[in-house]
């Protein structure tokens, strides 16, 4: 890269915590945020909720006018301003972009207007004034920008559940290209409100569901695992280049040193490990590094059948002749956060260049033998001497692949 | 229904179009747009939430009506007859 650009600023909130000590604590002690709530005409099912304080940046007007994919993003953006010391005023409110990656967006607002029609002798004259703007697919960055009167470029990037790496990916892209100074940069769901996507992988048989213990639904790798945990969340980088953030002193979290994205080109919805091996093959020539020099991998792992047998299968034949590669993954603890997912989960592996610990993924009671590999840590976590450097997976449907790497400063 | 009746009924609406807004200092008599932060979009939800909850119309030529406490109570009580 021509530049530099490194992590100064984080602003998360996931099912379990809204900053990132609090979920880094969770990850760590193996603590689920899954638990039942109840879906529109599904009754309750296993999801993952967020509770961080909407009204702590935001007006209640606001709120009322906007949605809560915006919310989420305000609040994690506010918190990524304020964990960077940085203040948007008059001296930089032009020069900083936002930047964020979706899976989807409008279904929530779409679902409650026809809800509401539904409810009220379908009379169309009810349909909500506030449905354009809430549904736009640049919203929840644009809300953003409302929020904190940023007047540098907004947009979302959809990219299925590679949107967290694809919005932070953006981000780089946007200082590289000389548009922005920082970057606001990451991804956000907020897919438990929408009972569309419950309904669409149950009728795929991929939603996951545990007989007795809901914090046991998402378990990926798992040999009984049954399908994707659907959860909110959302995470918000603050990005800038090492010369700017050496030059005020700032807290660095990490390099961004390399990135890479492709198409599998095959399928709608079933993964592509040939694919996938690209992607991280990409990304690695790009950093310059052999698959040692990788302490971390963080898988994207869902809890499907096929996706999660898919990318071990990817991730194994990259990474076979590493003996010092962990391997982790995320979503046993918070549930698959859709478009936050690669962000979100990056974000809980970065606090590992300071303490050493690598998280476990959890509730794997059996590991499918089918998803055994090397150095996959489980249920457990391990403490090492020296973590440097993380790769970080996150896949989509249509078949969108990223991979971003993320050195120890 | 009386005047003070669609008074609290437009005060409720307003309460919730408008949350951040104190109304217990409210005059009845003044426009309500000098007394709150209300923009135009307010004032189309609050037209919404009377057809909505009441199934009172008020055609766009009417908006004007809707410009004070006591006015939008003068409007309304007909409708809410």
């Amino acid at each position: 890269m021509t530049k530099r650009i490194v992590i100064t600023g984080i602003g998360l909130t996931s099912p379990i915590g809204n900053n990132l000590g609090e979920m880094r604590t969770n990850l760590i002690e193996g603590k689920s945020g899954i638990a039942e709530t109840d879906i529109r005409y599904m009754g309750k099912r296993p999801a993952g909720l967020c509770d961080f304080d909407e009204f702590k940046y935001q007006k209640k007007k606001m709120r009322r006018r906007g949605t809560r994919a915006g919310s989420i993003g305000i609040y994690c953006a506010n918190e990524a301003l304020a964990d960077a010391g940085i203040t948007v005023d008059d001296s930089n409110r032009n020069d900083i972009g936002v930047f964020i990656g979706l899976t989807e967006h409008g279904n929530v607002e779409t679902e409650e207007e026809i809800y509401q029609m539904h409810e009220n002798d379908l009379d169309y004259r009810l349909w909500s004034i506030h449905h354009n703007p809430r549904t736009v697919s640049n919203s929840p960055a644009g809300e953003i920008t409302l929020n904190l009167g940023i007047h540098g470029p907004h947009f979302t990037v959809g990219a299925a559940c590679a949107g967290g790496n694809m919005g932070l990916i953006q981000g780089v892209q946007q200082i590289l290209l000389g548009e922005v100074e920082t970057a606001l940069c990451g991804g956000l769901s907020e897919s438990p409100a929408t009972f569309g996507i419950f309904a669409a992988f149950n009728a795929q048989g991929a939603l996951g569901s545990h007989p007795k213990d809901a914090s046991l639904a998402s378990r990926p790798l798992c040999e009984t695992r049954n399908g994707i945990t659907i959860a909110e969340g959302g995470c918000v980088y603050h990005i800038e280049t090492l010369e700017s953030a050496e030059k005020r002193n700032a807290k660095i979290y990490g390099e961004i040193l390399a990135y890479s994205y492709n198409s599998d080109g095959t399928d709608f919805v079933l993964p592509n490990s040939e694919r996938q091996i690209q992607c991280m093959n990409k990304a690695l020539d790009r950093a310059n590094l052999t698959v040692e020099d990788i302490d971390i991998v963080n898988l994207h792992a869902t809890g499907t059948v096929m996706g999660d047998i898919n990318e071990v299968k990817a991730v194994s034949e990259v990474f076979n002749e590493s003996k010092n590669t962990y391997i982790n993954f995320t979503k046993g603890h918070i549930g698959h956060t859709m478009g936050a997912a690669g962000a979100l989960e990056l974000a809980g592996n970065l606090p590992s260049f300071e303490d050493g610990i690598v998280h476990p993924g959890i509730n794997v009671v059996k590991l499918d033998p089918n998803c055994e590999m090397n150095n996959l840590v489980i249920n457990k976590a391990i403490e090492t001497n020296d973590i440097d450097i993380i790769l970080n997976n996150s896949f989509g449907m249509l078949g969108i692949n990223s991979t971003v790497i993320i050195r120890k400063i | 229904m009386s005047t003070v009746d669609v008074k609290q009924v437009v005060l409720d609406i307003i309460a919730d179009v408008a949350p951040d807004e104190d109304l217990s200092t409210l005059k009845s008599s003044d426009a309500l747009r000098e007394q709150l932060d209300l923009d135009s979009m307010d004032f189309l939800d609050i037209v919404m939430e009377l057809r909505k909850r009441h199934k009172v119309e008020v055609p766009s030529e009417d908006y004007s009506h809707l410009a004070s406490l006591d006015s939008c109570v003068a409007y309304l009580t007909p409708k809410f007859a």
